[in-house]
């Protein structure tokens, strides 16, 4: 907390509260998602297992932090006080993002990543496509453009598990316990929206894409000979903002330069 | 520069046979050399030294910048070094692909970089201690990048040419980005403005000694513009560059931090003041700030990639025995 008794300073620092309509946290909601899954593809920058992942991993992060750009610029007009994409993203705090407790998982080694994005991606591609529908014109749009986008992470992500699973030895059990660590993640994924802005069509409701998604994990998992887990997915939270302890790391580094030179441009 | 310190003197330079005239005769001509052509074994391997070190370097150099993505300060910002970054890595690669045109694989010009026995770039064993760094590095780096590899793009070797080409339009958008930036932070807060003076401050001599050593160092011509694989002289580029480079700084209200420095109205040149060659043989050996460190974050991330690496050529081995699987 700011001890200062300076406006400027009280403004700049402390975290921004937002007017969370349901329209407004929807938005939030899959900018928060975007920006921390690309936030951990760029991690791997300088780190991956080839030049050709390198780049690709670059590309999928690049794609993400440019969907969360659009969405947390929407969630600003939505919200109507005037905030932008960095103070949505630099200036909230933990309790304040409403992503999947997935995204913000360590990349640990290469099948974890691939894991992560794999099972996010074969629900969020099915989601983006058919929010290509929605009865709000700027959510459609955005749809249309992240829709080609995770079409391409959704196949990158598929053919690599593929590949680590029907691999070698250590490649299958890597991949296997992947799978098995994320697992408990994945049943956020389908937590029910807003009714009314189901009702209005703004966007599906996530249950449904349980069909699509569940499609495709268990034909990739097959093809990869890998086992799905049996239990459900039981821990979630991050919609209500109660993440693992791994999001203060993430927003401690992203948000480090906004907390510490109040009120810069940059 | 990024292949500094190659000032070449190889006798067989001297080579008098009919192919090596022929071979002169072309590059005289301004001929490219291309893959096939007939080359001498000593251009050969001064080509393959001079582009491997030049990928390892774009390799390499990923990661000062690369340190400071996850704080980068705006998403615009953020992107864009991603972005950058990325770019730089596409040079690697196309610069791996141009060396092995020569003949030589990208695994074998990895394994010297990571055994420690091919160079890079000294420039990338300096740490990135700000965001402010990201700017100078761009302006910069980038910038001293530009004036070495834009007489490249007319390198008597096609396949590096070629690179050259495709990198330098990215290499000068990384200049222009990296000014923006330390623009911004040189017309922002007097915390921003201290923050962009320090970068230079830090950044200005390693930066004038990518140039390699000066002229002086060699006694006798060096084969590399005989064979027009360099164009221009190490303090020719430098000289270049600080021409360049001073009225960019003043414009925007930053000091070079050389008390030496003058114009000098007869020669229209900016006179710089004395390079401290010792801290670059000292770079150059392996023991600058964060020699260790590249070193040691390649080797891990080659380390820990090798079981991927192992398990793609896994699958495509089975791939390959059951065709007819595939098919489906
Ligand atoms: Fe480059
Ligand atoms: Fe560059």
């Amino acid at each position: 907390m700011c001890l200062m008794k300076s406006g400027i300073c009280e403004m700049a620092t402390t975290s921004i509260s937002i007017a969370e309509t349901p329209l407004v946290a929807l938005m939030l909601e899959r900018a928060d998602d975007a920006l921390i899954l690309g936030h951990r593809l760029s991690e791997w920058t300088g780190h991956a297992p080839m030049l050709e992942e390198e780049l690709a991993l670059a590309n999928m992060g690049l794609d993400l932090i440019g969907q969360a750009r659009e969405l947390y610029t929407m969630a600003g007009i939505a919200e109507g006080c005037g905030h932008d994409e960095d103070q949505l993203a630099y200036l909230r705090d933990a309790r304040q993002y409403r992503n999947l407790l997935l995204v913000e998982q360590p990349n640990g080694d290469f099948a974890t990543t691939i894991a992560r994005q794999f099972l996010y991606i074969a629900f969020a591609d099915p989601w983006w496509r058919s929010t290509m529908a929605s009865s709000h014109p700027t959510l459609a749009a955005i749809a249309a453009k992240a829709e080609k986008e995770t079409a391409y992470h959704l196949r990158h992500s598929s053919e690599w598990l593929i590949r680590l699973g029907d691999g070698t030895e250590e490649s299958h059990a890597r991949a296997q316990a992947a799978i098995d660590a994320l697992w408990p993640y994945t049943g956020e994924l389908f937590e029910p929206g807003n009714p009314d802005l189901i009702a209005q069509r703004v966007c599906p409701d996530p249950p449904t894409m349980r069909v699509a998604w569940n499609r495709t994990v268990d034909a990739i998992l097959a093809e990869a000979t890998l086992t799905r887990p049996s239990a459900d997915g039981i821990l979630r939270g991050g919609r209500a903002g109660r993440h693992t302890e791994h999001l203060g790391h993430i927003l401690t580094d992203l948000q480090y330069l906004q907390r510490s030179f109040p009120g810069a441009t940059w | 520069m990024y292949t500094q310190g190659l000032n070449n003197h190889d006798a067989t330079a001297n080579d008098t046979s009919a192919n090596s005239e022929r071979f002169q005769a072309r590059i005289d001509a301004e001929e490219r050399i291309e893959a096939n052509d007939w080359m001498p074994k000593a251009y050969r391997r001064l080509l393959i030294r001079q582009i491997s070190q030049h990928a390892h370097s774009e390799i390499v150099g990923m990661l000062p910048e690369g340190n400071w993505i996850t704080r980068a300060p705006s998403l615009r910002r953020k992107a864009a070094l991603l972005a950058k970054v990325q770019d730089e890595g596409g040079h690697g690669l196309y610069l791996y692909a141009a060396a092995e045109t020569l003949g030589v694989s990208r695994e074998e010009l990895v394994d010297q970089l990571l055994a420690g026995r091919a160079k890079y770039s000294s420039i990338f064993n300096y740490p990135t201690l700000s965001w402010a760094d990201i700017g100078v590095i761009g302006w910069l780096v980038d910038g001293a990048a530009i004036m070495n590899q834009i007489p490249l793009c007319r390198c008597s070797n096609g396949p590096y040419a070629r690179a050259m080409i495709r990198v330098c339009k990215e290499e000068s958008f990384h200049q222009r980005q990296g000014y923006e930036i330390t623009l911004t932070l040189a017309r922002g807060t007097a915390e921003q403005k201290a923050m962009a003076q320090d970068a230079l401050d830090r950044f200005w001599w390693p930066c004038l000694m990518m140039f390699g050593p000066p002229d002086s160092d060699s006694q006798h011509s060096d084969i590399s513009i005989q064979w027009k694989v360099k164009r221009f002289s190490n303090d020719a580029l430098r000289q270049k560059f600080v021409d360049a480079t001073v009225p960019q700084a003043h414009l925007i209200g930053l000091e070079i931090p050389d008390p030496a420095l003058r114009f000098d109205e007869a020669t229209g040149h900016w006179v710089y003041g004395q390079i401290d060659w010792d801290e670059f043989r000292q770079v150059l050996a392996g023991d600058g700030p964060c020699n260790r460190d590249r070193l040691a974050a390649r080797r891990k991330a080659h380390a820990d990639g090798q079981w991927v690496r192992e398990a793609a050529m896994a699958y495509a081995e089975k791939r390959r025995a059951r065709p007819a699987k595939l098919a489906a």
